[in-house]
């Protein structure tokens, strides 16, 4: 059911006020989700101010310089810091996006920062994301050619071919989008959600790839496919600039292609 | 979701679930259709009850029961009763996650929309052919 409220259990409190940097001038304040799997208890918003001034230019810079020198607990993800591999996805000021590519002079005011949206915490800022990567591996993310192992022969594409997966493969699986869809949010257990549609169509795109039918056969489904309804938050938040949406009303029109 | 024995199955059995449906684009189809019917057959029926109020009513009672007006809007009812219908199931399948609460609801919406199709069927036949 939708749930209008938090369970009391998921209410967030107010939290602990670190002390500011002395001497520092050009400071900016962050609040920053803070639960603890072994505490328990409700979460919290942390307040801790950054010296600027010795600061790199981006929130995954103030992240890892809090975690360096204020607050050792504080958790997250991150690997590349700069956009590639999608592990720092989370909700900045407001919108899911990444922390390595998202400037802190892009935030007026106090950076406010959140786990990715209506997903289990695991801690802090870091989400459970067994269930959309059970997901992912569902629609079988790989090159099917059954002719490649028959005959032994390469798989080839034209370079028309090939510019049909521009859009698809830059995909980096952050989930921002599918954790700011609606959809997603009320029936991700049986919807597949943006990111996974998105990485679907890639596969069903791919002129080398055998198994477009089964590919369709296994989304022709109400909720795994159908609970899309267009409302773009995915396209909107994709860090990456990609179109996800687009996506999922290509896979509608092959269904449709292939019954008319 | 907090259900402990639920948990011991893999994310990845869960995620299967019961399969695909092998269903779905006929639905999507039927409100693509239905839509674009009713932007014809809504406009016909703005100009109808503009046409309508401006008279009597045996005058209107009669214009409505020339044969092609009376087709538009049975056409018309049955299309935005069809159309509603659909809407409502996915609206029903997006909100309502407890399976009673949802068999229930399904089943109600359809039973009033046949309803309400028939009602309509019964009162232009009687208009029209003044049964
Ligand atoms: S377009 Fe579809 S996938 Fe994207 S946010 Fe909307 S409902 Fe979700
Ligand atoms: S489509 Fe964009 S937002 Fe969604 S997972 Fe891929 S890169 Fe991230
Ligand atoms: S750290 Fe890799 S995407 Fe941000």
């Amino acid at each position: 059911m939708v749930e209008l409220t938090l369970p009391r259990e998921s209410k967030i409190v107010a939290g602990r006020v670190h002390p500011k940097p002395v001497a520092a001038k050009n400071t900016k304040v962050f609040k920053i989700y803070r639960w603890d799997p072994v505490a328990g208890g409700q979460p919290r918003l942390d307040e801790y101010t950054i010296d600027l001034d010795t600061c790199g230019p981006m929130v995954l810079d103030a992240l890892i310089k809090i975690k360096n020198e204020q607050d050792g607990t504080l958790t997250f993800r991150r690997s590349c810091r700069e956009g590639i591999c999608g592990s720092c996805a989370m909700n900045i000021d407001g919108t899911n996006t990444l922390a390595c590519t998202k400037g802190i002079d892009e935030v007026c005011g106090e950076v406010k920062i959140y786990p990715l949206p209506h997903m289990e915490v695991i801690k802090d800022l870091v989400p459970d994301l067994s269930k959309i990567f059970a997901q992912y591996q569902s629609i079988k993310p790989w090159l099917r050619a059954e002719s490649e192992i028959t005959t032994g022969a390469e798989c080839r594409q034209s370079e028309t071919e090939r510019a049909k997966l521009d859009g698809l493969w830059e995909c980096i699986l952050c989930f921002c989008c599918s954790t700011s869809c609606p959809s997603y949010w009320w029936n991700g257990d049986r919807y597949l959600g943006p990111a996974v549609l998105l990485q679907a169509y890639r596969w069903i795109a791919d002129s080398r790839d055998e198994t477009v039918g089964e590919r369709l056969d296994d989304l022709e489904d109400p909720f795994k496919l159908y609970r899309c309804h267009t409302i773009m938050n995915c396209t909107k938040t994709c860090p990456k600039g990609l179109n996800p949406a687009q996506a999922i009303g290509s896979i509608k029109q092959l269904m449709v292609a292939r019954k008319v | 979701m907090h259900d402990k024995d639920e948990k011991m199955q893999s994310a990845y059995g869960r995620i299967h679930g019961l399969g695909s449906a092998k269903d779905g684009t006929g639905h999507w189809w039927a409100q693509r259709v239905s839509a674009v019917a009713l932007l014809g057959l809504g406009t016909w029926f703005v100009y109808a009850v503009l046409i309508f109020t401006a008279m009597e009513p045996v005058a209107a009672r009669d214009w409505l029961a020339q044969p092609l007006n009376s087709i538009l809007l049975a056409l018309f009812t049955l299309t935005a009763l069809y159309h509603g219908q659909l809407g409502l199931q996915v609206v029903i399948e997006d909100y309502v996650h407890t399976h009673a609460r949802k068999y229930a609801a399904l089943v109600l919406v359809q039973f009033v929309t046949y309803g309400a199709m028939a009602a309509v069927v019964y009162a232009i036949a009687k208009i029209s052919l003044g049964v």
